[in-house]
């Protein structure tokens, strides 16, 4: 399979073939994603598939610089984005694309789309954000799990992950994190439902356990990879297994 | 975003110098930023790769060898929006003269030699402010190595364009990839209006041109010396 690119991809690499395949994890904070890539990978390493995975900022070229950035609060947003667009670009080009080449399921912990979620509501122009990544490869397989804010803010309590970011305090939208959390999330809630149109993301349902996700979601990466469902695999995804895995 | 090819409508100006290394942009920039100090403006200076945030990131990369022509143009381009953020547009907001060693069309130039698509590094960069004056130093290649070579023997990397392959030998690496370069500077002087000054006629004859162009632009802009005003 020819490598599709968002949109004027990198020249070099337009005609790369892909034997492996893209397949990304969207939502946002505390939904649950890690606990649910994690799953996926044990899945499908039994079923005898490689699989290597990435989030953002794992870049070799860019985590450091990134992560010391984010710390002070001098750097711009728009500086941010393109700083994360370096981290994407270092990690396609010499981690995911080479994957794909050489047979690889690449299962990918957020991808362009949180970062135009998340710029979008910092007041960053998203045409220019979506020009800017043309250079990402379209993912064979985007996953969005899509969630009602109650059940997300619940989750986030329990996970004790109130953060900082995760409430969006950079924006000033409240006087306490809890608020904020609500405000913020919200925002990015609406951003994330309008990009599954536009970008035909695949909506799956959070709500539920940990296990109900998780068979949602192979449930699609089934059809994907033209797997057949067997007995074996739906035992495996039984409550005890997942209990104790925190997000 | 008034963007590139728009005025901005800043009170200060904004003078950028373009070319390869050796045409003499430097040199007639500093004479030109010593000449606006003395005629009483404030200048702020500020050249291409140098953010305080970005440059470590920008150095590893190099010196591990790991950059790519997207994430070269991307980290420069990173680089880039902090200083314009930063060093740039608050000077210009406070009508100040901002002068800057290579700016935009370095990119568009010098990536796009790398094999970047073309319309993507010009939308990537196109949150730019528009200089008032950008003036490129065309030089004929041979001057431009005699003048690299005589105060820098050894080329670095990135620098000779090694990462092309054009050549294993990094002097002509280098000779080939300015000459690249020089093709699409050429390119850009029609489509972005850039103002062709001969880098090899002499210093002062240059030097005369470049203060004749930017007392007219002054003048149009209305601006005043700082220095003076007060007197």
């Amino acid at each position: 399979m020819k490598a599709q690119f968002l949109g004027h991809g990198i020249p070099s690499l337009l005609d790369s073939t892909l034997q492996g395949r893209l397949i990304v994890l969207e939502g946002p904070d505390c939904v649950g994603r890690s606990t649910q890539i994690r799953l996926l990978q044990d899945w499908l390493e039994r079923l005898g598939y490689g699989v290597v995975t990435t989030s953002l900022c794992r870049s070799e070229l860019a985590e450091d610089g990134l992560s010391r950035a984010k710390r002070g609060n001098q750097i711009g947003r728009r500086t941010l984005s393109l700083f994360y667009a370096t981290d994407m670009a270092d990690r396609l080009e010499r981690q995911i694309l080479p994957a794909l080449e050489s047979g690889f399921i690449v299962l990918s912990d957020r991808y362009v789309y949180t970062i135009f979620a998340r710029y979008a509501v910092r007041g960053v122009n998203p045409a220019w954000l979506r020009k800017a990544y043309g250079f990402a490869l379209v993912p064979h397989l985007a996953m969005y799990l899509a969630v009602d804010i109650d059940v997300l803010a619940e989750r986030a309590l329990k996970a004790q992950k109130l953060g900082f970011w995760e409430c969006g305090m950079d924006l000033n939208l409240a006087d306490n994190l809890y608020d904020s959390f609500i405000l913020y999330q919200k925002r990015m809630l609406r951003q994330f439902s309008k990009m599954v149109k536009e970008f035909d993301l695949t909506r799956v349902s959070a709500h539920g356990s940990v296990a109900a996700v998780q068979r949602r979601l192979r449930k699609k990466v089934r059809a994907l990879l033209d797997v057949k469902e067997t007995e074996l695999e739906d035992a495996d995804v039984s409550e005890p297994i997942v209990e104790g895995i925190a997000e | 975003m008034a963007g590139l090819h728009k005025p901005h409508d800043y009170p200060g100006m904004l003078i950028v110098v373009e070319g390869v290394d050796g045409s003499g942009k430097s040199t007639q920039l500093d004479l030109m930023r010593s000449w606006l100090i003395q005629e009483g403006y404030d200048v702020f200076f500020t050249e291409w790769n140098s953010s305080k945030l970005v440059k470590r990131t920008t150095k590893l990369g190099k010196k591990r060898e790991i950059l790519t022509p997207s994430t070269f143009s991307l980290i420069h381009c990173t680089d880039f929006s902090d200083r314009l953020e930063q060093t740039i547009v608050p000077p210009l907001q406070a009508g100040m003269i901002v002068l800057a060693d290579r700016y935009v069309y370095t990119a568009f130039a010098r990536d796009v030699t790398r094999g970047v698509d073309p319309r993507w590094v010009r939308d990537l960069y196109s949150f730019a402010v528009r200089p008032d004056i950008a003036f490129y130093f065309s030089v004929p290649l041979e001057v431009a190595m005699q003048r690299i070579f005589r105060g820098r023997p050894t080329l670095k990397f990135y620098e000779a364009g090694m990462d092309l392959g054009l050549s294993r030998d990094p002097a002509d690496s280098f000779m080939k990839f300015q000459t690249r370069i020089i093709e699409q500077y050429e390119g850009l002087v029609d489509e972005y209006g850039l103002v062709v000054v001969r880098g090899d006629h002499p210093i002062e004859r240059q030097q005369r041109r470049i203060r004749r162009i930017v007392t007219e632009q002054i003048k149009e802009k209305s601006m005043h010396p700082a220095g003076r005003k007060d007197k």
